[in-house]
């Protein structure tokens, strides 16, 4: 069998069919967004550019503000909670390590949505946090946990923790640990070796675990519905509503580009981050 | 080393373990109240299992299961098959970091993003050209989309312990590509195969955004649970709930014996 032959058989299938439901689908959405949305819902094929002025309303900017805030924070809480989770797995006897990794990662597999239900239970007025510290004499209101963006925080923090974990535990078990001693022998001290030899030798593991945690978060809108109650609405229940229930599609598909846009644009600045740096913790270690 | 108590590996290790607690402590919450008697979470009233009764003979959740389980099958089918062909072509014909980091795409791009391209897409070709109306058959092709990225990363992990030579030497014997392909490669590479496909079906089935989308009228378990915790808590989510994680755990740590590399 010819080359193109093989290529045409073994890639053709899974390119053709992200070509036809995924690339094709997008291009629609961008055109989408230059038209207009039609008196009963629907899409009127004329070109306009309102919907992009009507993306910076203030109204709107202010939930992208917000939607990139809450992404955010999640990030940083993640890898300041899944950096040392990860580098303590890195760091033990080899057959310890794969089982708990999997440990880790198996909560991930299930529903993301009764994930997110269980923390209803956990925080909400009645819930499994507050009765016991009410029962107490702890506190003598309900603390205010869910329906608000700490509850979210949470929320997105549970699901996507271990999206985290996974390539911090790559890049710190790919370390090689002779670094980190010589360091030590030179004189260094633990915080010293960690800051100058581990963190700087994992960025592209800390890169990756922050894309993996950010992306989702960003658009997400499964927890901000169920765990952020109506005030606190992100950019991806604004989608939601343009498209099921204000049945404005140009500008719902406006606002996706708009968050698609902000999602590029961070991970090329990313990417920027670990370019440069690259070399620079080459000669610090 | 010493191991006193101010030794950063207890630290990191007490932290793991608060870790732990935090992503298994919520899903034990739900199974323990599933046999809760009262349903309800702020009172202990009995063991019972009533709630999984009541939603064993609750028509509207198993009719929902039911899609599911068949939107599952179907995508998992076409997904692995085109997973497969696309983790061999990768490994073997490509050499391109950029290709390998575009593969990645479809598995992390946000499901709502995904889903509106897709309804925006369904509606202007297929409702609109061809005046079909979505359903089960939308979902399916939708989640076609997503679990190519997983198969192929899974598959991938497998081809990469793979000796290429019995492959030469089966073609230089005179077996046809086919032949290789079905009587060489695929014997060795199947627990991968398997634990790819037993991944595509988890994340099928417990997907819920995009099918909310695009399944038109359609309920799937998801939906029907979505609608469930929106519309007021009932105590049969914690019995599905258990289901759920349950099912999940058993087929993922299946898939992880069968292709440890995996992980």
């Amino acid at each position: 069998m010819g080359r193109t032959i093989r290529r045409l058989v073994l890639l053709g299938p899974g390119l053709g069919w992200w070509l036809a439901f995924l690339v094709v689908p997008l291009l629609v959405v961008l055109a989408y967004s230059f038209f207009r949305r039609g008196t009963f819902g629907g899409v009127v094929f004329d070109f306009t550019l309102d919907n992009y002025v009507r993306a910076l309303d203030p109204l709107y900017v202010r939930v992208l503000w917000f939607s990139l805030r809450v992404a955010v924070i999640t990030t940083l809480v993640a890898l300041l909670i899944g950096y040392p989770a990860a580098y303590y797995i890195a760091t033990r006897p080899r057959r310890w390590r794969t089982p708990l990794l999997v440990f880790i990662i198996l909560p991930f597999w299930t529903s993301f949505l009764i994930r997110t239900y269980a923390w209803i239970v956990l925080l909400n007025r009645e819930g499994l946090i507050n009765r016991p510290l009410l029962n107490l004499g702890i506190i003598e209101q309900p603390l205010p946990l869910l329906y608000n963006e700490f509850a979210i925080v949470i929320g997105l923090l549970y699901g996507y923790l271990p999206l985290m974990i996974l390539p911090l535990y790559a890049a710190i078990e790919r370390l090689n640990p002779e670094l980190r001693e010589a360091a030590t022998n030179l004189g260094a001290r633990p915080i010293k070796v960690f800051f100058t030899v581990t963190v700087p030798l994992t960025l592209t593991g800390v890169a990756a675990g922050c894309i993996f945690v950010f992306v989702p978060s960003l658009g997400n809108f499964i927890v901000p519905d169920l765990l952020g109650g109506g005030r606190s609405i992100m950019v991806g229940n604004l989608i939601q509503g343009q498209f099921l229930k204000a049945r404005d599609w140009p500008f719902g598909a406006t606002l996706s580009l708009a968050l698609i846009a902000l999602m590029l644009l961070l991970l090329v600045v990313q990417a920027r981050i670990i370019n440069r740096d690259r070399p620079a913790s080459g000669n610090a270690a | 080393m010493p191991r006193s108590l101010f030794s950063p590996g207890r630290w990191l290790g007490a932290h793991l373990l608060l870790v732990f607690l935090f992503l298994y402590l919520p899903i034990v919450v739900l199974i323990v109240l599933s046999f809760n008697e009262s349903g309800l979470p702020t009172a202990w009233t009995g063991f019972s299992t009533r709630w999984y009764e009541s939603v064993a003979t609750n028509e509207k959740i198993l009719g929902a299961a039911a899609t599911t389980i068949f939107i599952a099958t179907m995508s998992t089918i076409i997904a692995t098959a085109i997973g497969t062909l696309l983790a061999l072509g990768l490994e073997r014909l490509t050499n391109n970091a950029l290709l390998d980091g575009l593969v990645f795409i479809p598995g992390i791009i946000p499901d709502i993003v995904l889903a509106i391209a897709l309804l925006s897409f369904y509606n202007l070709v297929f409702t609109g050209v061809l005046g079909l109306k979505l359903g089960a058959w939308s979902v399916i092709l939708a989640h076609v989309v997503f679990n190519i990225t997983f198969v192929t990363a899974i598959v991938r992990t497998r081809l990469r312990h793979f000796d290429i030579s019995i492959e030469e030497a089966s073609l230089d014997l005179g077996a046809n590509e086919v032949t290789t392909f079905r009587k060489v490669t695929l014997p060795v590479i199947l627990p991968g195969v398997i634990a790819a496909a037993l991944v595509a079906f988890t994340l099928s089935v417990d997907e819920f955004v995009v099918a909310f989308f695009t399944a038109g009228t359609t309920i799937t378990f998801p939906i029907q649970v979505y609608s469930m915790i929106r519309f007021g808590v009932t105590p049969e989510i914690n019995a599905i709930a258990t289901v759920v994680v349950i099912v999940s755990f058993v087929l993922v740590l299946a898939s992880q014996r069968l292709n440890p590399e995996q992980a």
